[in-house]
């Protein structure tokens, strides 16, 4: 693991000595994230919504425990008791709004984390490991978001459940039964919000379990970097500690700030007025809509408004709703281009933006009702976001031209570049410096 | 192998999807889908000045106390109040007698036991008790009222889009159907003669689909007498009922606004701070 | 050669990190931000406090104009059985002729009851022993061989002034917070209720 030039851990006081001997721990943080942690120098601020997220974990799972000692599970009085916190509960409704808007929080910064990785390649080799449990714990995050959005019960807890477990019957033969078993009745009731609260408490570890994967398997061949060049040797990296501590300490204060702005003056922005209206399972919503999170998904879910072939079209919906997150599970091996950074492929660059821009068009469809024209733009859109990781991607690896790459990220750096565009050296050249 | 088979799924998907989106536009320009009366003639919330608005806002006391007035003379005989406690009352300006009189006072006593018969019985309010229904339950609620249920007003504030312009807007915008044009000059019943309301419903825009079971519970100016003097006109009995419900739903905004501002200093110095510390450590390192 | 030179930079800096970790403005950075999160501890800490509505009930007013001589009531109290009798003269008499030196927890009657109202003992049903709620206050109750309650769990027996006489209790019958608003009602637990 890491780099032969990584500074070796030695610890200065005696106490420190005596557990690391018995237990070896604190090198184990000192190799992680301290000086023993050769990184990249040339990281740009993509590279602190990583940290970012494990921070929106902390405080989701700090919340959610002391929310969790006065929440009361049981579809009479879960209402309720959600009430009771926001008006009797010492601060409690900091701590109810810090964690629904938490959970907006860790969504953005997991989605500019992943179109990080999108556009700088970090899911290429060796890095396909760090790719794929990082989409593990994507599922997880919204199988605990959907779940944790059910507990207050209201209108759209319930109805949020009810279409989303309702897919489940759209699986031929095994379907309803499947649904059955995971409400534990015949529609959203007590027996369902009571495992979702159990599974909501501990899915939570189980991102955590897997978040310990994704780093050491990352901390394997180390970061990547803007340039998507690997390390070669020492003047490419400086020690985690003290560089990103100071940088990611930055990024959290303005995450912090960004967190405060919605949670104090518009905690209530992004959800639905109809959550607070109590679960009535003889009067639907308007329009139900999941969570913002949910809304690309949603969309792509409810494009699919025709059957094909014998096929329904809400079992061709729910195929390409989960197929639409299954496929990036393949993306290091649709794109298998050997030049990793956007930076220095310009076509992809292209495509890139407009996939930004269709991930953002289909959002905005998702959270409208489901009425021309925002049908036939989600389905153009949807068409889109497949043929760019199935088709597109596949053939730009073959096909592209590239731009030359830096021999290093030393030369990139003192070129000033940066990991930018170079215009004169060749990949080939000697490692003489351009100026 | 993941390529070719790639590169064929997605083909699927975009070959189902562009079919799809043809038959769709095929279907749009045959038979366009025609406007609803809802879709021509619903109105939004016109905009509302409180006190609270804002970042920095802080609730009007006064006009909170008025807007109690409304809803104990007005609203209370059909509508509950249920999450909040008269003893939420001290926070909007009432001292603890008064809340205790309030308390005792109210029209509609709390669901107990009769002590010696253990028959269902009723007793006063105290302070700790939340408001009590009006209707034991929601088959009561229905059969008082024209089998409409009266919604809780609680959480109303906040469970409508638009908040107190919602309800305020609402209160005020009751209109005679006949007659009612909207801002293209269309008239409602000349364009879709099918969509009179209604005999036990009323005609409001402002209401989600135009008609609402409530008939216009401010009729008049003076219907309140406010204990503070000022005028009760029907704005101004909305206005107050509409801070008082946005208060009844959002009890803690003052705290929540000074707490937000308390915080964001720290941290904008906080970060501030961190960037400079950020700028230190990498001083004089080429990145 | 000159690049080199300069790409080895970041570690002769590296060298000064010792000096640079003890920057004033990385010590200050840190220190604002621990001020923060210890600050956050606040909210988490005090949500487990009682909640408004717990405090709400933490004191309540009682009509004992029902209560005859020689009868006692048992009502609820912060959760917690309380007890309020209405003792005859003949209690009094027999609590006051009690020397304290005979008594485990010593105290006497006036201390127990309010001037004036020496006829009300009002004191928690809890038993001081383990916690078992005592008999006597109920019509039919034993009383135990003092006259006052007895507790079934150990034999702890109380007085007229529901002292501990005789058994493993440690002190008397708590004796809450309370104050007469009137003749006939009590404020117990001195809130605003």
């Amino acid at each position: 693991m890491s780099f032969p030039w990584a500074n070796h851990y030695e610890p200065k006081h005696p106490l420190m000595k005596w557990v690391d001997d018995r237990l070896p721990l604190p090198r184990l943080v000192y190799n992680a994230v301290g000086a023993g942690y050769p990184v990249p120098r040339n990281l740009n601020y993509f590279w602190n919504f990583g940290v970012l997220a494990g921070l929106a974990l902390v405080i989701q799972i700090v919340t959610g425990i002391v929310l969790a000692m006065h929440y009361a599970a049981n579809a009479g009085v879960a209402f309720n008791s959600v009430e009771h916190i926001m008006r009797d509960v010492n601060q409690g409704w900091l701590l109810r709004y810090a964690h629904a808007n938490g959970a907006s929080m860790f969504f953005i910064v997991v989605y500019l984390h992943i179109f990080r990785g999108l556009y700088y390649g970090s899911y290429k080799a060796p890095r396909e490991m760090v790719w794929l449990l990082g989409l593990v714990i994507f599922l997880l995050m919204m199988a605990t978001a959907f779940m944790g959005y059910v507990l207050p019960w209201g209108q759209m807890s319930f109805w949020g459940a009810k279409v989303i477990t309702g897919l489940f019957s759209a699986i031929p033969l095994v379907g309803p039964t499947i649904q059955e078993w995971l409400l534990g009745g015949f529609a959203p009731d007590n027996a369902a919000l009571n495992r979702f609260f159990s599974l909501h408490y501990l899915l939570p570890f189980v991102i955590a379990a897997v978040i310990i994967l994704h780093i050491w398997a990352l901390h394997i061949p180390g970061s990547s970097n803007p340039t998507g060049v690997e390390v070669k040797g020492p003047q490419d990296t400086v020690p985690f500690h003290p560089y990103y501590t100071a940088k990611d300490g930055f990024g959290a204060g303005v995450f912090l700030v960004i967190f405060a702005l919605l949670l104090f003056f518009a905690p209530n922005f992004l959800g639905h007025p109809d959550n607070y209206i109590p679960a009535n399972p003889l009067s639907t919503p308007a329009h139900i809509v999941p969570e913002w999170y949910f809304w690309p998904f949603y969309a792509i879910l409810r494009a699919f408004t025709v059957d094909i072939f014998g096929i329904p079209a809400k079992l061709l919906g729910v195929i390409a709703m989960f197929g639409s997150i299954i496929l990036l599970f393949f993306l290091p091996w649709l794109d298998n281009s050997p030049v990793r950074s956007g930076n220095y492929r310009p076509r992809f660059r292209q495509f890139f933006w407009i996939l930004c821009i269709d991930v953002l068009i289909l959002g905005y469809c998702g959270g409208s009702p489901a009425e021309e024209p925002y049908v036939m733009i989600s389905q153009l859109a949807a068409a889109y976001y497949f043929a760019h990781f199935l088709i597109i991607l596949p053939l730009l690896a073959k096909l592209e031209t590239t731009l030359p790459l830096p021999n290093s990220i030393t030369e990139a750096v003192l070129d000033g570049q940066s990991g930018s565009t170079l215009s004169t050296n060749t990949q080939s050249a000697p490692s003489a410096p351009s100026h | 192998m993941v390529r070719p088979l790639g590169i064929l799924a997605g083909l699927g998907f975009v070959a189902i999807l562009l079919f799809t989106v043809i038959k769709g536009a095929v279907a749009y320009i045959g038979e366009p889908p025609a406007p609803t009366v809802e879709h021509e003639f619903h109105l939004h919330p016109r905009p509302l000045e409180l006190a609270s608005d804002g970042p920095l806002g802080r609730y009007d006391r006064q006009q909170l106390q008025r807007g109690f007035q409304v809803y104990k003379e007005v609203c209370s005989a059909c509508h509950s109040l249920h999450q909040v406690s008269f003893r939420d009352l001290t926070q909007i300006g009432f001292t603890d007698p008064e809340v205790k009189a309030i308390a005792n006072q109210w029209a509609i006593e709390v669901p107990s036991v009769n002590p010696d018969t253990g028959e269902p019985a009723t007793r006063k309010a105290l302070p700790a008790d939340k408001f009590p229904d009006p209707y034991a339950n929601e088959t009561a609620a229905r059969a008082a009222n024209n089998n409409a249920l009266p919604p809780d007003l609680s959480l109303m504030a906040k469970a409508r889009h638009g908040g107190p312009e919602y309800i305020h807007s609402l209160l005020t915008g009751y209109r005679d159907q006949a007659g009612f044009k909207n801002e293209k000059g269309v008239e409602l019943l000349k364009e879709f003669p099918d969509a009179k309301t209604p005999a036990s419903l009323h005609f409001n825009p402002y209401f989600a689909n135009l008609n609402i079971a409530m008939p216009p519970p401010l009729v008049a100016d003076g219907q309140v007498t406010y204990a503070d003097g000022t005028k009760a006109t029907i704005d101004q009995m909305a206005t107050d009922i509409s801070a008082f419900l946005l208060w009844a739903a959002e009890p803690k905004l003052e705290n929540r606004h000074r707490t937000g501002v308390a915080v964001l200093i720290f941290l904008l110095i906080a970060t501030f701070l961190g960037f400079l510390a950020y700028r230190n450590v990498w001083s004089g390192v080429k990145h | 050669m000159a690049t080199g030179e300069q790409a080895a930079a970041p570690h002769t800096d590296l060298a000064d990190d010792g000096v640079r970790r003890r920057d004033f403005i990385n010590v200050a950075a840190v220190s604002f931000a621990g001020v923060g999160a210890v600050a956050t501890l606040v909210p988490l800490i005090n949500q487990m406090n009682p909640s408004a509505d717990v405090l709400a009930l933490a004191s309540i007013d009682v009509d004992v104009s029902a209560i005859k001589e020689g009868q006692a009531i048992k009502t609820i109290y912060r959760k917690q059985p309380l007890f309020i009798r209405h003792l005859t003269a003949k209690e009094i008499a027999a609590a006051d002729a009690v020397p304290l030196s005979e008594l485990r927890d010593p105290q006497t009657l006036a201390e127990r009851t309010k001037e004036g109202h020496k006829q009300w003992l009002i004191t928690m049903g809890v038993c001081t022993h383990l916690g078992c709620v005592p008999l006597g206050a109920g019509e039919g109750e034993t009383r135990g061989e003092f006259g006052g309650y007895f507790c079934p769990c150990h034999g702890s027996s109380y007085d007229t002034a529901a002292r501990i006489r005789k058994g493993p209790a440690p002190k008397n019958l708590e004796v809450p917070e309370y104050a007469f608003k009137s003749d006939t009602v009590v404020t117990v637990g001195g809130g605003k209720a």
